[in-house]
């Protein structure tokens, strides 16, 4: 993605007058006419301080909440007014979750873990999936640890297995919600490689909602949310 | 593939918690296994009973009733007049049945019928000391009687063939020959309601297991009770038909109702008590069978329930990586499925096994029933009938929470 000039890039994501509204306890309009564009291959970040409605906008963007205004388009496909279970085979096949909470299941194994969302998608044989799961593994560097159950792994050891997880399908979108916020220094920067990676060498689009300025810093660019509104788009930084 | 993986989780959570499994299970197990030892049991007593009504009495029974509702002369002739009647009597008529060998043989050749037993019967009384004992005097055909009641199989002491060899013999009944204190050998004076006495000789003892007949009933030739009564040889009160299907006997009767005019009973009106206690029964059987399965159900329910609420976030996770509301029903209801089925055929063998110690305990009924053990009827029907139960209730069980789990919104959930 290095040598393409932005403007050319094509176009992954677009929100057009997203407006959302929380009815309990008094109706308040947390998202006020949210439009804008993110690029194949960029690595955005979500800024503001707390309450401004970037998780909120970022939900919305995953396609599990499905109660706003506006309209949603990802991968030049129209998402708003789709039932759930499009959606979900929407965000099985296009999108990666990383959350700030690892939000493995306990039960299983790492490895088991990061198949799940492939034995899902069903495009590859379950011998194939693990294959590619493990893959993932290596790529987070968690491939030793990959018959142990996830509920005996550390928190940052989790997280990079939640990674591989939201990898394995390899989405076109891969959204964090605060995907460094309970972890060390030295996770957080093996996070933000990873998405460096991915990013800069796949092609695929990173959108993370963060309080890091660091993480955010490191990205191609930065959205700045307060109150509802969108204050600052950024500008594409040149990547080195 | 899809279920597959529905399977596998299903499968992952079953086993990681092994105790809380294991009693979502044994309330199955336990409502099941009682669900078949109640109608085990139950319908051995049924069955039991009816069995035994049956065996003693005849399918249909022909005779004549004696009644004094009949109309009156005075009726006949002046029908539309305001005709007042004290104390009307029945006529002197006999018991007799007209040309009733005649009916018998007809009747005998009926397809469906297994066998005709004409008799007369008469009431007696025992004369042991100073004491008369009542009792009812059958005179048959003893062959006949052995085809329809397999009399020989019942008999305690004597051979059937004795009383044809002896024209003055009788066959006792158990209880009836206990209270007269007699053995075969010994030799009793009868005494008719018209007044003939006889001197009889005991050459066996029957018992049908049934207090009311082994108490008062006594079998002879059939020429020693005309004679006791003084009526000629053709003198017949009752024809005991034997069908080669019992349920047929009510259809059967209805036509014989209509050819003759006597009065036809079948086996149905003259045990309605037993058939009665059988339907009180069935409903006990139903309303209890009923309770236990819901209490299972509510306890499945609720287990499946607090597993939902304890899956909440993985079915958040699962949601969010694009496992649909179907595939989460399906993660639930697998759990049901497999601990309804594993549930149900525990029940099954427990069920079994109760049932086959409950017929193998002994049970002393006295003289009323002739019964060591306690009446259990296996069926396989009660065990596929319970397989079916469990897995229906659990079905339903866990239906309920598993919709539960699929509405659950992940964005809830994963926000925090």
């Amino acid at each position: 993605m290095k040598n393409i000039p932005y403007s050319e890039r094509a176009t992954i994501l677009k929100a057009t007058n997203v407006n959302k509204f929380f009815l309990d306890p008094v109706k308040f309009q947390v998202l006020k006419d949210i439009s804008f564009e993110v690029k194949k291959g960029e690595f955005l970040s979500i800024v503001g301080k707390s309450g401004c409605g970037k998780s909120t906008l970022l939900y919305i963007l995953s396609t599990m909440d499905t109660a706003y205004d506006g309209l949603l388009e990802m991968n030049g496909k129209s998402l708003t007014g789709l039932t759930q279970n499009q959606l979900a085979a929407f965000r099985n096949e296009h999108l990666g979750f990383v959350f700030q909470f690892h939000f493995l299941l306990p039960e299983f194994t790492a490895l088991q873990n990061v198949m799940l969302p492939g034995l899902k998608l069903g495009k590859f044989s379950s011998k194939e999936i693990e294959e590619r799961a493990y893959q993932k593994l290596k790529l987070v560097d968690m491939h030793e640890h990959a018959l142990k159950p996830s509920s005996k792994l550390s928190g940052g050891q989790q997280q990079r297995v939640a990674i591989a997880r939201a990898l394995i399908n390899d989405p076109t979108i891969v959204m964090g919600d605060e995907p460094t916020g309970n972890l060390d220094k030295a996770n957080s920067d093996m996070v933000y490689s990873i998405f460096r990676d991915i990013s800069h060498n796949n092609g695929q689009t990173i959108i993370t909602v963060t309080h890091d300025p660091d993480f955010a810093e490191g990205g191609d660019r930065i959205i700045e949310m307060s109150d509802g509104h969108i204050i600052s788009h950024g500008h594409e930084k040149t990547v080195q | 593939m899809k279920l597959k993986i529905a399977f596998d989780i299903a499968k992952t959570h079953l086993l990681t918690k092994k105790k809380q499994t294991l009693v979502a299970m044994m309330g199955v197990t336990f409502g099941i296994a009682m669900f078949i030892v109640m109608i085990s049991f139950m319908q051995g007593v049924n069955q039991f009973l009816e069995d035994s009504a049956l065996d003693a009495s005849p399918h249909v029974r022909i005779y004549k009733q004696i009644t004094s509702d009949r109309p009156s002369l005075i009726q006949q002739q002046n029908p539309d007049g305001f005709n007042v009647i004290y104390h009307q009597k029945p006529r002197q008529e006999l018991a007799k049945i007209k040309n009733g060998l005649v009916i018998a043989r007809h009747i005998e050749q009926q397809p469906e019928v297994l066998g005709v037993s004409p008799q007369v019967s008469t009431q007696v009384f025992f004369n042991t000391g100073s004491v008369p004992i009542p009792a009812t005097l059958a005179g048959v055909d003893v062959q006949r009687e052995e085809k329809l009641y397999r009399l020989s199989q019942r008999m305690k002491a004597g051979k059937i063939e004795d009383l044809m060899a002896n024209a003055n013999g009788v066959i006792l009944g158990r209880l009836l020959a206990r209270k007269l204190n007699l053995g075969v050998g010994d030799k009793v004076n009868v005494t008719s309601s018209t007044g003939g006495t006889s001197l009889l000789r005991v050459v066996g003892i029957f018992s049908f297991g049934i207090q009311t007949v082994d108490d008062a009933r006594g079998y002879v030739n059939t020429p020693k009770v005309q004679e006791l009564i003084q009526k000629d040889a053709n003198y017949i009160t009752d024809l005991h038909i034997k069908m080669k299907d019992p349920l047929k006997a009510i259809a059967f009767g209805k036509e014989l109702a209509r050819q003759y005019d006597y009065r036809v009973e079948d086996w149905a009106m003259a045990n309605a008590a037993i058939l009665a206690g059988e339907q009180i029964r069935n409903v006990m059987t139903f309303v209890v069978s009923f309770t236990l399965l819901v209490v299972a159900g509510f306890g499945i329910y609720n287990i499946m329930n607090m597993n939902v609420m304890n899956k909440i976030k993985d079915i958040a996770i699962l949601k969010a990586t694009g496992f649909d509301g179907q595939d989460v029903v399906a993660v639930f209801m697998i759990q049901s499925v497999i601990i309804g089925l594993m549930g149900a055929l525990l029940g099954v063998i427990i069920g079994f096994s109760l049932s086959y110690l409950l017929s193998i305990t002994p049970f002393a009924a006295g003289d009323f029933l002739s019964i060591d053990t306690f009446p259990v009827k296996f069926d396989p029907k009660f065990y596929l009938l319970g397989v079916i139960f469990g897995v229906i209730t659990t079905l339903l069980a866990g239906y309920f929470p598993s919709r539960k789990a699929a509405k659950i919104d992940p964005v809830a959930i994963l926000r925090g």
